[in-house]
């Protein structure tokens, strides 16, 4: 029997055991990941069976098909997509029980602590420091462009825990508690009037030791692990035709005739043979990842996706004419989820400038694509071999 | 609109070795000095290249069915080693004889088409459709009356036997003219001599007296039109990852300034966009090559394959364009290959349709319908 096949029986079994149609949702969930059902390229007894990412869909079309109930992951992209590989990759034992099975269920989601005013692109030089106090970590410090800060229960988090060394090797990697003490959330508003991100000041907050994720000092290798989950997170999916941002601006196209100029169609069908090319790209990716060949491919898509739908947002503005000047709402709302392609087309042309920006800038991405694809030379590093308390700042 | 199942994208482990035995026999038997010789009217490497290529290594046949003497492989083989081909800029008609002609043949459903196939499989008999090499697969083929004069024929100069479309609409046949008497294939020189094209003649005793090898021969022409066009998108990413490599290389040993030059970050940008972009177009021509090759509807063909064409050949000319300004003084000289992959990626842009042409395909079947008369 074929490995999809086996997998198809297993969750046939399962679900006639546990019928959705009468088991609570959460009790349906803790279930599901206690049969390895969860995701089933992670090990056994973490959600998984070890078996290749690839056949995930089959689990997933087999729930779905029975109307099962899934564990909502749009509201815990952080945590899916990017803590919870860590926490496998990097995680002690106890770690992982505590706080996978609560993770994938939806119980607890999970926001990301990394970026600070003063580090950006150069995550390595941030600033939030943790003390080791007995057997538990003192942090102070803020960090910014937190999204699900307000609603999450935990967060990966980077602080310095050396500032007498080179910045890279100063940090350490920790899971922090959204409801320590210390923890203050303030919604930070973005140019399209609404505050999906936010501001986290950490003042005295308490970690204790055993939520290092980690050694002390390999902050960075850790981090960097998590941030190619994210590239990939961001740059693979979009698997129908004309879904996305080309499909808003095509229906826009079929529904306004008037609107149409050689111009307009010209630019049109250029964006929309783009996007279908970078629907053939990202299909081959998932491929890739399928086989097991992650690469720094992920970042080369992310490239493709920025542009893309900045492009596609600016002509639908331009498209609507008239009612491409107006904009639905300016007040500040709290999304509970990103929406690239939501509300109105002035909406979709301000968020799509923040493509380019957050999970890696376009910039950074070109550098990781020339030095880490082809191989080309890094740039010149002045504070690589500089201890990081004496970097100008 | 309706969403297929996704072809396979990346190459099986036959495709992979099929590869690398194009490109172990291109190292040892396509030597960039007789590529470049094709300019300067000494063509001694095609023929026996070709014969390497088509009977040696046998891709002559590779979409002949097996029980005509091919190796009846999908097109995705085929647009394998076109890649291959192009990456070497091997001036051997493979596209037009093996992809093209072969196709249409495929398509004919006469006994006279099957003969030629069986003809063709082994590699002694190369054959080229008799259109101007611009000519896109979903338009219409320039229709000729009792006398033929097409200009700009690919392939022709190496043919034995030239597949002539006479008439028009439903009265569109098929025949199958030997070159010989009353024929004549005049040699152009071409923009890309590494493809280089000919005008055709035939007079009306000759064509009168070729056998039809199809009788309402559209969608024979289409289906090897369009076959044509896709492994055209390989052979365009084979360029482009050529030009690309050897681009990488130059930069990574040139030194200006005390440094590499491909340590300046205006560069390496430049070169990581030409990255993201080759590697799209690798997965723009898979999809259409998987997608001629797996999925049994006409529309879907079509769509994809002007995708991949609209693409692909903008692409190619943008990269060749690249490799020629980051080689700079180098790319200049007739010495260095560039100019090579340059002249076969503008002349491929124009091949088998403009990027104009498909992009106007892919609106009409993609439901994005120009301005009308009421302009905004």
């Amino acid at each position: 029997m074929s490995a999809a096949a086996e997998l198809r029986e297993r969750v046939a079994a399962f679900l006639a055991e546990h019928d959705p149609a009468t088991t609570e949702r959460l009790d349906l969930l803790r279930a599901r990941y206690d049969a390895g059902l969860a995701w089933v390229h992670f090990p056994p007894g973490r959600g998984g069976l070890g078996l290749p990412r690839a056949l995930q869909p089959v689990v997933e079309e087999a729930f779905a098909a029975v109307g099962a109930p899934d564990n909502a992951p749009h509201r815990n992209g952080i945590g899916l997509g990017m803590a919870a590989p860590t926490i496998v990759a990097f995680g002690t034992p106890e770690q992982q029980d505590r706080f996978l099975r609560p993770l994938w269920t939806g119980e607890e989601t999970w926001c990301q602590l990394f970026s600070e005013p003063g580090a950006g692109s150069d995550l390595a030089a941030l600033g939030t420091r943790a003390v080791l106090d007995g057997d538990t970590w003192v942090v102070d410090g803020q960090k910014v462009w937190t999204s699900g800060a307000h609603t999450a229960r935990f967060a990966i988090l980077v602080a310095r825990t050396d500032p007498d060394v080179p910045k890279h090797r100063g940090l350490t990697y920790f899971l922090c508690d959204m409801t320590d003490p210390g923890v203050e959330v303030r919604p930070l508003r973005q140019l399209t009037g609404e505050a999906e991100f936010n501001e986290v000041f950490l003042t005295g907050v308490r970690i204790p030791d055993a939520h290092r994720l980690g050694e002390v000092g390999e902050g960075w290798r850790v981090a960097t692990a998590t941030l190619d989950h994210e590239r990939v997170a961001i740059g693979a999916g979009s698997p129908a035709r004309e879904s996305g941002m080309v499909g808003r601006v095509a229906e826009t196209w079929r529904a306004h005739p008037e609107a149409r100029t050689p111009g307009l169609h010209d630019r049109l069908v250029r964006h929309w043979v783009d996007a279908e090319v970078a629907r053939a790209a990202g299909l081959r990716l998932q491929q890739k990842l399928a086989r097991g060949q992650l690469g720094p491919e992920g970042a080369a898509m992310k490239l493709v996706f920025a542009r893309l739908a900045q492009q596609l947002s600016g002509l639908e503005v331009e498209l609507l004419g008239d009612d491409g000047l107006r904009y639905s709402d300016w007040t500040l709302v709290r999304p509970d989820r990103v929406d690239f392609t939501g509300r109105d087309a002035g909406y979709r042309y301000l968020r799509a400038k923040g493509n380019s920006i957050e999970g890696g800038t376009s910039e950074i991405l070109r550098n990781i694509v020339a030095e880490r694809v082809l191989g080309l030379p890094g740039e010149p590093r002045v504070d690589k071999d500089v201890p990081w308390k004496e970097i100008p700042r | 609109m309706t969403t297929h199942a996704v072809p396979d994208l990346l190459d099986s482990e036959v495709v992979s070795d099929l590869r690398a035995a194009v490109r172990d026999l291109l190292a040892d038997r396509c030597p960039v000095g007789a590529v470049t010789a094709c300019y300067d009217g000494d063509r001694s490497l095609v023929a026996p290249l070709w014969r390497a290529v088509g009977v040696d290594l046998g891709l002559a046949g590779l979409l002949v069915d097996e029980d005509r003497g091919g190796h009846g492989a999908s097109l995705r083989e085929a647009a394998a080693v076109a890649e291959e081909l192009a990456a070497a800029v091997a001036p051997v008609p493979f596209v037009t004889s093996a992809v093209v002609a072969t196709t249409v043949l495929a398509h004919a459903g006469t006994p006279e088409a099957d003969r030629l196939l069986a003809d063709l499989a082994g590699g002694q008999v190369t054959a080229s459709l008799v259109v101007p090499w611009t000519t896109a697969p979903e338009g219409r083929v320039p229709a000729v009356g009792a006398r033929v004069a097409v200009r700009s024929v690919a392939g022709a100069l190496e043919a034995h036997v030239l597949l002539v479309p006479t008439g028009a609409g439903d009265a569109l046949e098929l025949r199958a003219v030997p070159v010989g008497d009353g024929v004549t294939v005049e040699p152009v020189v071409s923009l890309d001599m590494t493809r280089q094209l000919a005008d055709v003649t035939v007079d009306a005793a000759a064509l009168a007296a070729a056998p039809v090898v199809a009788t309402d021969a559209r969608d024979a022409l289409r289906a090897g039109l369009r076959a044509g066009t896709a492994v055209l998108a390989a052979e365009q990413v084979g360029l482009a990852r050529r030009c690309l490599v050897d681009t990488v290389a130059y930069l990574q040993q040139r030194r200006q300034f005390g440094r590499v030059l491909g340590g300046f970050q205006a560069l390496k940008h430049r070169l990581a966009d030409v990255y993201v972009e080759v590697e799209s177009m690798g997965a723009a021509a898979a999809f259409a090559v998987g997608t001629l090759a797996d999925v049994d509807d006409d529309l879907e063909q079509a769509l994809v394959t002007a995708v991949a064409a609209a693409a692909c050949s903008d692409t190619a000319v943008r990269v060749a364009e690249e490799m020629v300004q980051l080689h700079a003084g180098l790319a200049m000289t007739w010495e260095h290959p560039a100019h090579l992959l340059l002249k076969r990626a503008k002349s491929d842009q124009l091949a088998l349709g403009s990027p104009e042409r498909h992009r106007a395909v892919v609106a009409r079947l993609a439901d994005l319908d120009p301005p009308g008369t009421r302009l905004g």
